[in-house]
């Protein structure tokens, strides 16, 4: 027997909000599978549960907010598991309905037009491939879709339905069921209008959530709560840290060279951006100036001997989330480039895994293709330093006592003070300019 | 291809690429990276989206004739037509 519990998907998280359960009771699962959709104050994260086992009783509600460490839900690791979930309840539960409540199958409350013979885990899969479940026979007990009749379907390729991120969200917050909505965008995109139309509709009506009941310009208001989780943990890094700055440009030649030459040659999906070069060259300084990699705790510093990297990573429509790229340091240069295009297109569609969003040890805020040269930056609570990258652009400088012009890049360092000195920091910045040297090396 | 199909293909990819993006009040001659506020992950998302679609390789040295519809347009039927 485990418990599954409300994670803490961030230094500053105090709570969160279950949204679903992707699981029902008497599902298998396995460590890792993702299990739940929590919202926090900031983004949508996908929950991995850390057990293997059958899923016991769900004990929390999607619309639920519980505080971090609450029990949500028991896995059971026995062997044999329950016999199967009895018939769902009609009755969609209410959002405010009390955490201790006992509910069989939650998940149905949240798109109660769907059959009763998929899970929300074998809904979610489909629903990634684009797989019309109708259409699928089901081999399971009474004819039940099974996880592996899902996977064994080929994918009905352009079937996915075209919605924007805020709509997904709002869909998924709201039970909306987006391939049933028509959308008014370009090409038929569902927009968050569309959902919110649809969530006026009392019949579709399901579970109130707050972004339902947000107005529709909820995005450009201050009381965003992104914008307000951001305020409160920035407030509070520039009042408790007493920052230094420090600023260098790097000359890029020889790495935009190498990395052209070697972009050249390979098929676009394997090529590189200049983003993953400095990410790299960043995580590996870390590693060498130990002392800003790590945490400040309890009035001293904790170096972390792993390098978690943080990127910060902006959402369109607003708010910013910082998810980590775990082992940047060791990571090939290659799957640093794929692990980091999959965390920003989960970032932006408010799909976070919760293992990316676990602590990260020093963060790196690249606005690099905004146009500004140098960004400082303010310190990510409980880290103690931050890198930032400004865009990479042409600009004359000194080779051999001869002007000509070399792609560059300001980097910047945010640092604690009470954690370390100046020269501590410039060790940081001299050795990522070392390091983009030899990107060969990287 | 030709070239309005090529348009028609491209701004598929746009708005896969940028869910939300309104391809269709993209002037022709303005540079979409800038207007959609792709940055280089996005963009790679479309030449990679772009290259599947075509079957053109799209190297790196061409990126800069691929920041505006036109520009699109003209590469893409320039180089599908010519087999």
């Amino acid at each position: 027997m485990a418990d599954f519990t409300m994670p803490s998907l961030g230094a500053d998280m105090d709570e969160g909000t279950l949204v679903e359960w992707l699981v029902g009771p008497g599902d298998t699962v396995t460590k890792g599978d993702v299990v739940a959709v929590v919202e926090t104050a900031k983004s949508t994260i996908e929950v991995e549960c850390f057990d293997s086992g059958t899923v016991g009783a769900l004990l929390v509600e999607p619309g639920t907010t519980v505080p971090v460490g609450t029990r949500m839900a028991v896995i059971d690791s026995g062997a044999e598991p329950p016999a199967p979930a009895p018939a769902p309840a009609p009755a969609p539960a209410k959002a405010t309905a009390p955490t201790s409540e006992l509910q069989t199958a939650p998940g149905h409350a949240t798109t109660p037009t769907r059959d009763a013979v998929s899970t929300p885990l074998v809904r979610h899969l489909a629903e990634q491939k684009g797989i019309d479940l109708s259409s699928v026979h089901g081999s399971g007990k009474g004819g039940r879709i099974t996880r592996s009749d899902v996977e064994h379907t080929p994918a009905e390729r352009p079937h996915r339905v075209k919605a924007s991120p805020l709509a997904r969200r709002l869909a998924l917050s709201s039970g909306v069921d987006l391939s049933a909505l028509r959308g008014t965008g370009r090409g038929g995109t569902i927009r968050a209008e569309d959902v919110r139309a649809a969530t006026a509709a009392p019949a579709s009506r399901t579970v109130e959530s707050r972004e339902a009941a947000r107005p529709p310009s909820a995005t450009a208001e201050p009381a965003y709560p992104a914008r307000a989780a951001i305020a409160a943990l920035m407030s509070r890094a520039n009042r408790d840290i007493p920052h230094y700055y420090l600023s260098t440009t790097i000359d890029l030649a020889v790495a935009m060279a190498w990395m052209r030459d070697r972009n050249a040659s390979r098929p676009v999906a394997e090529r590189l951006v200049p983003a993953a070069l400095l990410l790299k060259s960043v995580a590996l300084a870390a590693r060498q100036v130990p002392e800003l990699n790590g945490y400040w705790k309890e009035e001293a510093f904790v170096p972390s001997p792993a390098v978690r990297l943080g990127v910060a990573v902006s959402l369109r429509g607003g708010g910013l989330v910082a998810p980590a790229l775990a082992n940047a340091d060791t990571m090939p240069l290659p799957e640093l480039m794929a692990t980091l295009k999959g965390l920003v297109s989960r970032a932006r569609s408010g799909r976070l895994r919760a293992s990316e969003t676990a602590d990260p040890t020093l963060t790196v805020t690249n606005l690099g293709d905004q146009g500004v040269e140098a960004v400082f930056g303010v310190i990510y609570p409980p880290q103690v330093a931050l890198v930032g990258l400004g865009r990479v652009t042409e600009r004359p400088v000194a080779v051999d006592g001869m002007l000509t012009v070399h792609p560059t890049v300001t980097a910047t360092l945010a640092a604690d003070h009470r954690a370390s000195d100046g020269a501590t920091g410039a060790r940081l910045l001299t050795a990522i300019d070392r390091l983009l040297q030899r990107p060969e090396e990287l | 291809m030709n070239r309005d199909e090529a348009l028609v293909l491209i701004k598929e990819v746009l708005t896969d690429v940028v869910p939300g993006a309104d391809a269709a009040a993209l002037a022709p001659d303005e540079n979409f990276r800038d207007n959609l506020e792709m940055d280089s992950l996005d963009f790679l998302n479309f030449i990679e989206a772009l290259s599947e679609r075509t079957g053109l390789a799209l190297p790196e040295s061409d990126y800069p004739a691929l920041n505006t519809l036109d520009g699109c347009a003209d590469y893409v039927t320039s180089r599908t037509s010519v087999k």
